[in-house]
């Protein structure tokens, strides 16, 4: 069996939050305003662990929730309908908020345009930002991240997998082959 | 072949709660300042409404409308029998025009099974009630709400999602006639709850063992019991048909009134799913007071049908997982 | 007409013979007969029956001429094997005159295809409340004997009683549909677990046995003779089981698709399996097949009912009721009653019973020199696909569309002439 290459372990990805959430706080001049709403799946967990961190370092407690776009998706005629995620709002709305959202893997682009849809009918943001842990390449459509945990070069049928021990019991960022 | 919805009978639990469960998320779409979603764009719902039913009607095309789907309303005059069009040459004329999706409401028990069955078009077919045979979104909602008001009631299954496992639920009226109550004793005995029908016994089907479901002809007895009591509409026909001596009688041992409601356990619901006969078959003050969950009922029905709207249209194919499919 | 020679047949299912056939009637049978100037039918060992008689058939004309006609009707009967048919009276006009049984009379000499019998209207109009002329019915050209107001009940208790009463004088026998009307006003599909599921209106059992009841209670006590259209219920099997036993003189119908089809068939909301009276339960099914084998039940009566594509191409409680059943009523006996009846015992119920019934003597006859030559012949061993386009019928509502049926008929002789022929019958 051969060896599956991680990218970044469980150290790793721990640095990469904090610097994010450290730019986060350098970039708005604080985080006042800010709303975090992490991407189902593990956008939603990510999310928690940017709040947490931005509340160790800012003294701030950022509100943080969850946007499920599977409504939004540009290709939802391409398979059976998919079941839906939650979405948590939290109470503060998104009104005349910085909202960052949250993701893992930032590939397309078309997820973060489903994300910003989703965002418009929940109400007039002041900003919108993007946070991922891993920036992949590929892009279709004219979408960057603000803040990016690694940005890792890969061909297109490769695969991306990130674990996170709030879902899959550990911290890791692997490769594989075929996109799944 | 198509997925449709015609029957809850069709619905295996993981079929209902997958239902219950994308309506749940949707539900929070009626908070939203903008009330829509894109998942529809350029589909075709058809409201084929072949008996009137404003509030059956108006809450589809709300579903519709929030999913951005393009709506047309068709009222077709009575049926074959009146020598309006025949329901074959509505449904050819539906493909014509494109509908992805058709909604039909008939007041005899069956259209819907036969518009998705023969090959006159190809869309999905959902069942808004047809003649006294079913009522699949009308169940579904009552599910839905039962599962909102009564989380506490409800045993927490091993794995999967939750569904009305432990609850006890009294069905009440006309069950002879009642769409509504077929579809329910279905889906709430699918869902894991244990339902009991109560009705004279002019108005109860003769055989009904193949129900899942007790028999009651003593409503003062059953309302200790349950959770959760549905009253169903008496209607007109029936008082002129001969199955009861009259509305006073009817009301006197089968309606729903102060003394009776206050039968019920504390925590306990009162449902009806609409029009109500006011002073028949429930009195005004149990129908306002703070154990009835009517009007719930009627908010949930927009996201129970979204629901529904989204997991037949939303991908390249039905998502519904059915029984018989 | 040239004379035929049936060869390698076995009639009634017996010894393996020819049978010559000339002026109308069997001349001879035996072992390798002569046969110059004959035309050879090569029957291969199939079986030879009298031709079949049918005492329930609805013809549809005059009136509904887009639904069948006493000539595609009739045809669709020689398909059967059928050399007799009796033309129930629910045409538009209803046939409670002399003037309207001679038309259809008429009619079906003209077509030659099968022998049409009309059956006259007990009541004027079908209506139930006063009585057709019986009388000039029976003395017209088309000599009605059987009598019905099939379609609908005769409900009023002392109308049926005077019915009963009057055919005496001339030897005539109310043919009775039962169905107690207020029993059963709306109703779609036999009441039972299935109808309680379908949300489909329910008609009772007792509906029927109600009426069969009284009628065999009245029959007796003005001894007259009475029949029973279309018995559909186990409690009606006993019932006239109980009443032969007592002397009682009854006769009792059964139609193919209640010895083989359940109202499980509704589940699909197709119309075609909508039908008066309904299709009941297994039960019932299990107790006509024991009434036929028993002789409780004394005929097979096809009940063939055609109907226009647009009345059976809509929701179940609009449709028409009724089913075709002329082309496919052997077969589904058939395959229906399996080894509890043999060829001669079908015969006895699809030829040689409904032509005594009927009072005809030129039908039902053995298969002996002499008699007339009404013949059918039916290939034991094909099996074939109903493809209700290729009934012979102009309607196409038949329940066995797509089945695959034993016993194919493959000859009909009306009298010594072909009015049917398979292609699978070689020269």
């Amino acid at each position: 069996m051969t060896a599956v290459p991680v990218v970044l372990d469980a150290s790793d990805i721990s640095r990469a939050l904090t610097r994010i959430a450290h730019e986060i706080v350098e970039r708005n001049k604080g985080c006042a305003n800010v709303v975090l709403l992490g991407i189902p799946t593990r956008g939603v967990p990510l999310a928690k662990r940017i709040a947490q961190r931005l509340q160790d370092i800012d003294g701030t407690q950022v509100p943080s929730g969850s946007i499920d776009i599977t409504m939004y998706r540009d290709d939802l005629r391409l398979k059976p309908a998919r079941a839906l995620s939650i979405t948590e709002v939290p109470v503060e709305g998104v009104d005349d908020k910085l909202v960052i959202l949250v993701d893992d893997v930032l590939f397309s682009g078309r997820t973060i345009r489903a994300a910003m849809d989703a965002v418009s009918d929940l109400g007039r943001p002041q900003a919108i930002q993007l946070a991922t842990l891993v920036d992949r390449g590929h892009r279709e459509l004219p979408i960057r991240a603000d803040y990016v945990g690694k940005n890792l070069p890969t061909a297109f049928d490769e695969a991306v997998h990130v674990h996170l021990s709030e879902l899959d019991g550990e911290d890791s960022v692997v490769l594989g082959r075929d996109r799944s | 072949m198509k997925a449709h919805l015609l029957s809850t009978a069709d619905l295996d639990r993981e079929g209902a709660l997958q239902i219950l469960d994308t309506a749940q998320e949707l539900a929070r779409v009626a908070d939203m300042p903008i009330k829509k979603m894109p998942t529809l764009r350029g589909r075709t719902v058809v409201n084929l409404f072949f008996e009137d039913s404003t509030r059956t009607r108006i809450s589809f095309e709300a579903a519709a409308k929030r999913l951005s789907a393009d709506v047309i309303n068709f009222a077709a005059k009575g049926s074959s029998v009146s020598k309006g069009e025949s329901l074959k040459d509505t449904a050819l004329t539906l493909a014509a025009m494109g509908a992805d999706a058709v909604v039909i409401r008939h007041s005899m028990s069956g259209a819907p099974h036969q518009l998705a069955h023969a090959d006159w078009m190809d869309a999905h077919v959902i069942n808004a009630g047809d003649g006294t045979h079913e009522h699949p979104t009308q169940a579904l909602l009552d599910a839905f709400t039962l599962r909102n008001h009564l989380a506490d009631h409800i045993s927490a299954p091993k794995q999967g999602s939750v569904g009305l496992d432990g609850l006890h639920v009294a069905i009440v009226g006309d069950v002879l006639h009642s769409r509504v109550a077929r579809s329910n004793v279905h889906l709430l005995n699918t869902l894991g709850a244990k339902v009991t029908v109560v009705a004279p016994p002019t108005l109860m089907p003769l055989h009904n063992d193949g129900w899942p479901c007790e028999v009651s002809y003593d409503l003062d007895t059953v309302l200790p019991q349950v959770d959760a009591v549905m009253m169903l509409r008496v209607q007109r026909e029936r008082m002129e048909g001969g199955f009861f001596p009259s509305e006073r009688e009817y009301s006197q041992r089968y309606g729903l009134d102060e003394r009776r409601a206050a039968l019920l356990p504390d925590h306990a619901v009162v449902m009806h799913p609409g029009p109500m006969n006011r002073g028949l078959e429930i009195a005004s003050r149990v129908a306002d007071s703070d154990r009835s969950v009517i009007i719930d009922q009627v908010r949930n029905g927009v996201s129970v049908r979204m629901a529904v709207l989204y997991l037949l249209l939303g991908g390249n194919e039905s998502a519904l997982s059915e029984v018989n499919a | 007409m040239s004379a035929k020679v049936l060869r390698n047949v076995r009639p009634l299912g017996g010894e393996l013979v020819d049978v010559l056939i000339d002026d109308g009637v069997i001349k001879a049978i035996g072992a390798k007969l002569p046969i110059e100037d004959a035309e050879v039918i090569e029957g291969n060992g199939a079986i030879l029956l009298p031709g079949l008689v049918d005492l329930h058939t609805h013809l549809r004309e005059p009136g509904r001429e887009d639904a069948e006609t006493v000539l595609t009707g009739t045809a669709a009967a020689a398909r059967g094997g059928f050399t007799a048919v009796f033309a129930m009276a629910n045409s538009t006009p209803v046939a409670d005159t002399a003037a309207v049984v001679e038309q259809v009379w008429r009619l079906g000499q003209e077509a030659g295809l099968c022998d049409v019998h009309p059956v006259g209207a007990v009541t004027v109009g079908l209506k139930g409340q006063q009585l057709a002329e019986l009388g000039s019915m029976a003395d017209s050209a088309a000599k009605v004997r059987v009598f019905s107001d099939d379609g609908h009940c005769v409900n009023d208790a002392l109308v049926m009683r005077r019915a009963l009463e009057y055919v005496k004088a001339f030897d005539g026998v109310i043919a009775q549909h039962a169905q107690e009307a207020s029993l059963t006003a709306g109703a779609d599909m036999n009441e039972g677990e299935v109808s309680s599921q379908l949300g489909l209106k329910g008609w009772p059992r007792v509906a029927e046995e109600s009426i069969i009841a009284r009628d065999l209670m009245l029959v007796q006590y003005v001894d007259s003779r009475l029949h029973l259209c279309h018995i559909s219920t186990a409690g009606s099997v006993q019932l006239v089981r109980e009443a032969k036993a007592r002397g009682v003189n009854v006769t009792a119908e059964v139609t193919p698709h209640h010895l083989s089809l359940t109202d499980e068939l509704a589940r699909t909301y197709d119309p075609v399996f909508k039908v008066n009276p309904p299709l009941r339960t297994q039960l019932d099914v299990d107790a006509l097949r024991d009434g036929l084998a028993d002789g409780t039940l004394d005929v097979v009566g096809t009940d063939h009912a055609p109907h226009a594509d647009e009345d059976k191409d809509c929701e179940w409680g609009c449709a028409s009721f009724g089913m075709l059943g002329l082309q496919t009523a052997l077969s589904v006996v058939v395959d229906a009653m399996g080894d509890r009846l043999d060829w001669a015992g079908i015969a006895d119920r699809m030829s040689v019973r409904p032509a005594e019934i009927a009072g005809l003597s030129d039908q039902g006859r053995p298969i002996e020199v002499g008699e007339p030559a009404n013949l059918t012949l039916v290939d034991p061993d094909s099996t074939w696909i109903v493809d209700p386009i290729e009934l012979g019928s102009k309607s196409r509502n038949s329940p066995f569309a797509g089945r695959s049926l034993p016993a194919q008929i493959t000859l009909t002789l009306l009298r010594g002439n072909i009015t049917y022929r398979s292609q699978k019958v070689a020269q």
